[in-house]
């Protein structure tokens, strides 16, 4: 066991009180490596959380810059940073909260060509993306790569997250399948999102990460996890893994392609 | 007919598919929606032909793809 120091000892202390975490839990979480992708409204919860948490490695994946509309909800960037790249903008902060670890950045968007790279230096991925795309890509690579990940998604009022043991466990395309059909899809900032929601789904998606890396409690395997802000009703919904599943299921996919991006054509 | 939809119990008539029961059911992008009948998910192409029966459990799961 590693020798804590008086100050991760205070640090961490209420964790470390926590039963079900306790010194060696600790130990786990500062050892861990998770990759978040999309340093927005989601992405910024996750980053602030895992940070503080201890995680010892967390890479950042994002190739925006932060812009004024992204204020509302993606509370890891400030007003004076409007223009920076988010993941350095991201990165600043999670050192500020905890200087013990380490913040890997990959200022880019994933494709095919890269995901794999990226992703299998990591323990656990966070989807934190804003499209169908990104979100299947990232399941296809996690599935292959042999990941566990948090798929999360946000509309409106609404959340569903879910979370994925590859080859255990039900995946996205399990229930999911394919991305929608590109006019059908009402994700872009004309859907617009409740900034707190995003919040909500994020810190939802952090908590899971811990519990994976902790093995704590039941994360939600084979079950998705939705909610509805308006009426604040939350809800479960059972499922197997599908043994006809595109990607997971019988001889499941071997290689890697692009889905068909979805363009918005209102500025995020 | 008696069936289960997101959890709720409904009152519905008898014969209805699945493509009926999304209209009944006021769901604007059956595009949008993953439709689970009692543990197995349905293709697109099998609702038509799929018809509910009493007692059956049927949960809409809508897509989500925001996140930033
Ligand atoms: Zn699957």
């Amino acid at each position: 066991m590693r020798d804590f120091s008086d100050e991760e000892l205070e640090r961490y202390s209420r964790h470390i009180i926590l039963e079900d975490v306790g010194i060696e839990g600790q130990e786990k979480i500062l050892n861990s490596k998770v990759l978040i992708i999309g340093a927005g409204g989601l992405g910024s919860p996750v980053a602030l959380y895992l940070a503080a948490a201890g995680v010892g490695e967390i890479g950042i994946v994002d190739g925006d810059v932060v812009d004024l509309s992204n204020l509302q909800r993606q509370v890891i960037h400030t007003t004076s940073e409007v223009g920076t790249a988010k993941v350095i903008s991201a990165k600043r902060k999670m050192e500020a909260i905890n200087p013990n670890i380490k913040v890997t950045v990959y200022q880019t968007m994933l494709d095919a060509s890269n995901i794999l790279e990226i992703v299998k230096g990591y323990d656990f991925i966070i989807d934190g993306t804003d499209n169908f795309s990104a979100k299947f890509l990232i399941n296809d690579a996690c599935i292959i790569a042999n990941k566990p990940y948090s798929h999360g998604g946000i509309l409106r009022f609404g959340g569903q997250t879910m979370t994925i043991k590859p080859h255990e466990s039900a995946c996205y395309a399990c229930v999911f399948d394919s991305p929608p059909p590109a006019n059908a899809i009402p994700t872009c900032s004309s859907a617009g999102i409740l900034g707190a929601v995003a919040g909500m789904l994020g810190t939802i998606q952090a908590t899971e990460a811990l519990k994976v890396i902790v093995g704590v409690g039941e994360p939600l395997y084979n079950r998705l996890l939705s909610f509805d802000a308006k009426a604040m009703s939350f809800r479960n919904i059972n499922f197997k893994k599908n043994p006809k599943c595109r990607v997971c299921g019988g001889e499941g996919i071997k290689e890697l392609r692009d889905y068909e991006a979805v363009v918005c054509e209102m500025k995020r | 007919m008696k069936i289960t939809i997101n959890g709720e119990a409904k009152e519905l008539r008898d014969g209805l598919s699945i493509t009926e029961l999304l209209v009944v059911e006021n769901v604007e992008m059956p595009e949008m929606v993953s439709v689970q009948l009692n543990d197995e998910f349905l293709k697109q192409d099998e609702y038509a032909a799929t018809i509910v029966k009493e007692g059956d459990d049927i949960n809409f799961l809508y897509f989500m793809g925001g996140g930033a």
